[in-house]
């Protein structure tokens, strides 16, 4: 028998850890889900640089929502902090060993990248602005004349993509403290689920078309900018076909990573098993079971499989489930993780 | 340099609240808050139990994950003494400090920063002991420098069975119970 009494009693930390909320998950989230249609956009901007035709291509304004959901990402992460007048310290070091100095640096060169990116289609996506602002079609002009800048782009936007996709695992990974966090895996997972999240959310907002042509009112327009990463018109079967074959090939990565996860877990200290039964059969195994696995990844792998061989049509289900399964992913991954902890060699 | 920590003497210890209460008084420590407090452990099974109580504080690690983790530099490695101490004013209350603890030995503070033990740098400092040291009624806890092989502690270290809590986390704690 073991019994342990404390006269511990400090907010958030006892009798569980549960210093990060609902903040954090939405901020990995989006965070995430950013990275993911940067990767996308960047590989899709290669074909823009050799000469094709840039209405073709829905990454190319992907970069436009990804500066938005960037913005309520960072909101979330702002209603988080504690000490919320001091962020700005933030930016005036640089701590080579914390992730999140290094994600909040990456973001400093996310934001000019998916601004300039977002430029590329800005004038066209959104005619209030565009008639307004002339300099806008300069901007975009200046940087489709320049095939070596919109390569630049790409490269930066694929780059940036991957390393904030990391990022919002590494965050979590590297402390010691919570077995469930403490797993190389957590990256390229976070990393895939993102890809998977940007490509739901590219299909999800192709297919709301609120007008056609695109509104030429302020808010319509900015709405339409958007949602309508095709321009106008919704999105052509053979692009739906190749998002939702992305997203086959993403969903069934972060499977495998998910069980790579938990064989690390079981294969590790006693601490990291009793960690990886938080998910498997403990209070989050409802969430983790019900949305992550089977409603995130296996029905739309189902779903999409069924779309690609034409047995059902089309429709925007898969995508809303991935997106539900992503965010559920962060959401029992940190609620988890903070309840995770290690358990003393000596009690055992 | 020296390099400071503390030995507790679990046999002595009863569990008082003393070091707690002294504490909190000497840091103006924000209510329902503990910088310190007591674990009573007990194992074994009836009658042959066996149980110590200690008084646990933060670790001041050698290997502290709470300073590699933190993006602005808040949390460090201070000169004096080696000891871990957070600088409000660089902290921006995003908590991964406490996540990274394997001991729990932080909280938020009222005001929004991350708030732990400091080992009373600003007494030490002063040539004093800690508070929770000084006003100690059994003597059991005890404070100096790990690197002079001539302070009690070390020589208590070199004398008596001694372990640290989660050695396995690998953070080098200088936080030692006397067995």
């Amino acid at each position: 028998m073991l019994e342990i009494t404390t006269t511990r009693h400090n907010p958030l930390v006892d009798p569980v850890l549960s210093v990060w909320s609902w903040e954090i998950p939405v901020y990995l989230f989006f965070g995430g889900m950013i990275a993911g249609m940067m990767v996308l956009a960047g590989l899709n901007m290669l074909r823009l640089a050799r000469g094709e035709r840039p209405e073709s291509f829905y990454s190319v304004q992907t970069p436009v929502l990804g500066f938005v959901l960037l913005n309520l990402g960072m909101g979330a992460l702002f209603l988080d902090l504690a000490h919320k007048l001091f962020v700005w310290r933030v930016y005036t070091a640089f701590e080579p060993t914390s992730p999140m100095s290094w994600g909040s640096w990456v973001l400093i060169l996310v934001y000019p990248v998916l601004v300039a990116s977002a430029l590329i289609r800005l004038p066209q996506a959104w005619p209030w602005a565009g008639e307004r602002l002339p300099v806008l079609h300069r901007l975009s002009d200046a940087i489709l004349a320049r095939p070596g800048l919109v390569k630049a782009l790409a490269y930066a936007n694929v780059l940036l993509g991957i390393g904030l996709g990391i990022y919002t695992g590494i965050l979590l990974s590297t402390m010691v403290a919570r077995p469930l966090w403490n797993s190389a895996i957590l990256g390229p997972l976070f990393l895939v689920s993102g890809l998977s999240a940007a490509a739901a959310m590219v299909h999800l907002v192709s297919s709301l078309v609120p007008g056609h042509p695109a509104p030429r009112g302020f808010l319509g327009g900015a709405f339409a900018m958007l949602v309508q990463p095709l321009g106008a018109n919704p999105p052509e079967p053979r692009t739906a076909d190749g998002l939702v074959k992305a997203d086959l090939g993403f969903l069934a990565v972060e499977l495998v990573l998910i069980g790579l996860l938990f064989i690390g877990l079981f294969t590790s200290s006693a601490s990291h098993a009793a960690a990886a039964d938080l998910l498997l059969g403990g209070k989050y195994a409802l969430v983790f079971w019900g949305v992550v696995i089977a409603a995130g990844i296996v029905v739309p792998l189902a779903l999409q499989s069924l779309e690609l061989g034409h047995r059902i049509p089309h429709t925007v289900v898969p995508a809303l489930l991935v997106l539900a399964g992503g965010f559920a992913l962060r959401w029992v991954m940190v609620g988890a993780g903070q309840a995770s902890h290690m358990i003393a060699a000596s009690g055992m | 340099m020296a390099r400071f920590g503390m030995v507790i003497d679990t046999l002595k210890c009863v569990g008082c609240m003393d070091c707690v209460v002294a504490c909190q008084t000497e840091n103006d420590v924000p209510q329902g808050h503990c910088r310190d407090w007591i674990v009573t452990e007990t194992r074994g099974t009836f009658p042959t139990l066996t149980m110590e109580i200690r008084s646990e504080r933060c670790n001041h690690c050698d290997n502290p994950p709470c300073v590699t983790c933190c993006p602005t530099g808040a949390s460090h490695v201070e000169d004096f003494g080696r000891t871990v101490q957070v600088t409000a004013d660089k902290c921006i209350g995003c908590k991964a400090c406490l996540s990274a603890c394997p001991y729990g030995a932080r909280f938020v503070h009222p005001d929004g920063y991350a708030d732990k033990c400091t080992f009373c740098l600003h007494r030490v400092k002063d040539g004093l002991d800690p508070a929770c040291v000084s006003v100690c009624p059994t003597h059991c806890m005890h404070f100096g420098d790990l690197d002079d092989p001539k302070s009690a502690v070390s020589q208590l270290l070199a004398s008596r069975r001694h372990h640290t809590l989660l050695p396995e986390a690998g953070t080098k704690p200088r936080v030692f119970y006397l067995d």
